[in-house]
């Protein structure tokens, strides 16, 4: 397996490259795929490998949104006025004042939200289990309501980005997303052969363990969550450019859709694997148009179904059932004399 | 000999329950302490006090000379006090061998040690401990799906990967096969003696305890009973009526 792998990243990467050529009408499709792919992968990061399931991942991804659009407008106006004129007076952005707040909107939205993290992860990661999703959901929940009653930045009824100044926009935005989705790949296969990693798995399969033998859990809790925060606070930046036009409650602070789907995709891809969130999101991504297309009005009916059959039958998703089944694809050795018992205890 | 671990008056209730009163010991460097008592006498919770587990009521602890009765876990553990649990705790998902690297000594791994990958020294001393308890040949297998046995025979190597200069054992034959105790014992007797590493020993196995400690304390009631050499707990009146139950 691991002599083809060379050959199946270039072939994944050429992929990804011509995608929005091979399937020109659904370059939309595609960035939403990659918006999946990039908040399953962080959020298993924490969930998966960490054994924190956090509800609030989505705070990043809104908030996200909200620095780009303060930086991007920050850059050429003033933020309150151009809210206060929200429709009425007409702000143009140079193609200049575009790129700049464009990238500076990217970074300042990732480093912010890495900052959120190391924050609000001293306070919520002394919960622990359900208790910590539930607090991290409530942080969520929170930052949706302040940021719908802070008239600055345009309070419930939202802010407006300038138009993308060219012709290929959806290109743009695909390549955004995609590049953003490669580099967060290839950091994550390269930190999970670290001892950063070892530590995460170690806490996420026994904590009290782990601080008994002088690990920083703390540490590397937040250290990890920062990671995540990061690349989804980039993620949401690079939606706020798309979507042009964006509310708190639900296209920023999006709790219940995109901050459920990500969960979502982890859980049937399969948790604490690198391929298992992509494979998840792909799977989620490709039922979520068929239904959204297909079975309109019952679309949420059909999500809600999926969601109830994943966490009761199939919990350890596709890459844990082949796990199971095929340990010695993944490396993992079992005892040959004594096979059932060292499956059960898996 | 002095003593490396100085425990002073301390005290700890549990609601009403007075699990530790005003205990006074010491742990001598470089021997093996022990640490006996029935059911319920507060072994456990003096070493949970101990290794800053939970907070003292009153009284100090000191390690190395300075007070640690403040610190928590992870800080303590990082001094070189480590303790084994009763109920084994290992990482389950994890193969032994990623079980013994991860336990490496964490006072010694700055931050950015934390971005690089195990170098051929690390993984060589982690399978040389493994092989020490006679884990070698499943040094592949997930720790959870080790025997109980087993696990507690990974424990022990995890915590001598961690090169602590006390080691604290709760019951570590509790649950063993007696076939495979007296190899136990063998071990931590040269843990001590070849990796001069303390002992501090909880143990209900008489036999075991008489054998490896050369000083040993017992608790009833969680008060302080009895402490002196082996041969004078086992012929002390009190020690044996409290095992009998006439305290």
């Amino acid at each position: 397996m691991t002599r083809f792998m060379p050959v199946i990243h270039v072939l994944l990467l050429t992929l990804v490259i011509t995608a929005p050529f091979l399937l020109p009408d659904y370059r939309s499709s595609l960035s939403a795929l990659w918006i999946l792919i990039i908040v399953a992968l962080t959020w298993d990061l924490t969930g998966g490998q960490m054994g924190y399931n956090s509800l609030g991942n989505i705070f990043f991804y809104g908030t996200g949104m909200y620095v780009a659009a303060i930086i991007t407008i920050g850059i050429a106006y003033d933020v309150g006025e151009y809210t206060d004129a929200a429709g009425g007076g007409i702000f143009a952005f140079t193609p200049t004042q575009y790129f700049m707040g464009f990238g500076f909107g990217l970074i300042g939205a990732g480093l912010f939200c890495a900052a959120c993290a190391i924050i609000i992860g001293s306070v919520t990661f002394s919960l622990r289990g359900p208790y910590f999703a539930i607090g991290t959901l409530g942080v969520a929940i929170a930052a949706g309501e302040l940021v719908s009653n802070w008239e600055w930045v345009g309070g419930g009824q939202g802010i407006s980005m300038p138009n993308y100044p060219g012709e290929q926009e959806r290109l743009f935005t695909y390549y955004s997303f995609a590049t953003v989705g490669v580099v967060l790949y290839i950091f994550l296969r390269w930190l999970y052969t670290t001892r950063f990693a070892a530590a995460m798995n170690a806490i996420r399969d026994d904590e009290e363990k782990a601080e008994a033998m002088g690990i920083h859990t703390l540490r590397y809790k937040l250290v990890a969550w920062a990671i995540a925060a990061f690349f989804v606070g980039i993620v949401g930046a690079i939606e706020a450019f798309q979507a042009l036009h964006f509310e708190p409650l639900e296209t920023a602070y999006q709790t219940i859709n995109l901050g459920i789907f990500m969960v979502v995709c982890v859980l049937l891809g399969g948790k604490g694997t690198l391929w298992g969130p992509i494979i998840g999101a792909i799977m989620f991504h490709v039922f979520k148009e068929i239904t959204w297309n297909y079975f309109l009005g019952w679309q949420w009916v059909a999500l809600g179904a999926l969601i109830v059959v994943t966490v009761v039958y199939f919990q350890d998703g596709l890459m844990g059932w082949l796990m199971s089944k095929k340990p010695e694809w993944f490396g993992i050795r079992v005892e040959t004399r004594d096979t059932s018992t060292a499956e059960a205890a898996e | 000999m002095n003593a490396i671990i100085e425990v002073s008056g301390v005290s700890k209730s549990y609601g009403g329950v007075k699990a530790n009163s005003d205990i006074s010991m010491q742990v001598q460097k470089g021997g093996i302490t022990g640490l006996i008592g029935p059911n319920g006498s507060g072994k456990t919770t003096l070493f949970n006090s101990i290794v800053g587990y939970h907070p003292i009521d009153k009284g100090s602890i000191k390690f190395e000379g300075s007070e640690i009765s403040k610190l928590q876990v992870p800080a303590i553990a990082r001094l070189g006090l480590l303790r084994t649990f009763q109920q084994t705790r290992i990482y389950g998902a994890m193969n032994c061998v990623e079980n013994m690297l991860i336990s490496m000594p964490h006072r010694k791994m700055t931050f950015w040690d934390a971005f690089s990958r195990n170098d051929a020294e690390q993984i060589e001393r982690a399978e040389g401990l493994l092989d020490f308890v006679g884990l070698y040949e499943k040094r592949y297998l997930r720790g959870g799906s080790l025997s109980f046995g087993q696990q507690k025979l990974l424990e022990f190597a995890m915590a001598l990967m961690n090169e602590p200069t006390v080691l604290l054992l709760d019951e570590p034959t509790a649950g063993i096969n007696p076939t495979l105790i007296n190899g136990l014992i063998d071990r931590l007797k040269r843990a001590n003696s070849e990796f001069g590493i303390t002992l501090f020993v909880i143990e209900h196995n008489m036999r075991v305890i008489m054998n490896m400690a050369d000083h040993i304390y017992c608790l009833a009631h969680g008060e302080m009973l009895a402490s002196g050499g082996p041969e004078d707990i086992q012929n002390d009146q009190t020690v044996i009526d409290a095992y009998l139950g006439a305290h």
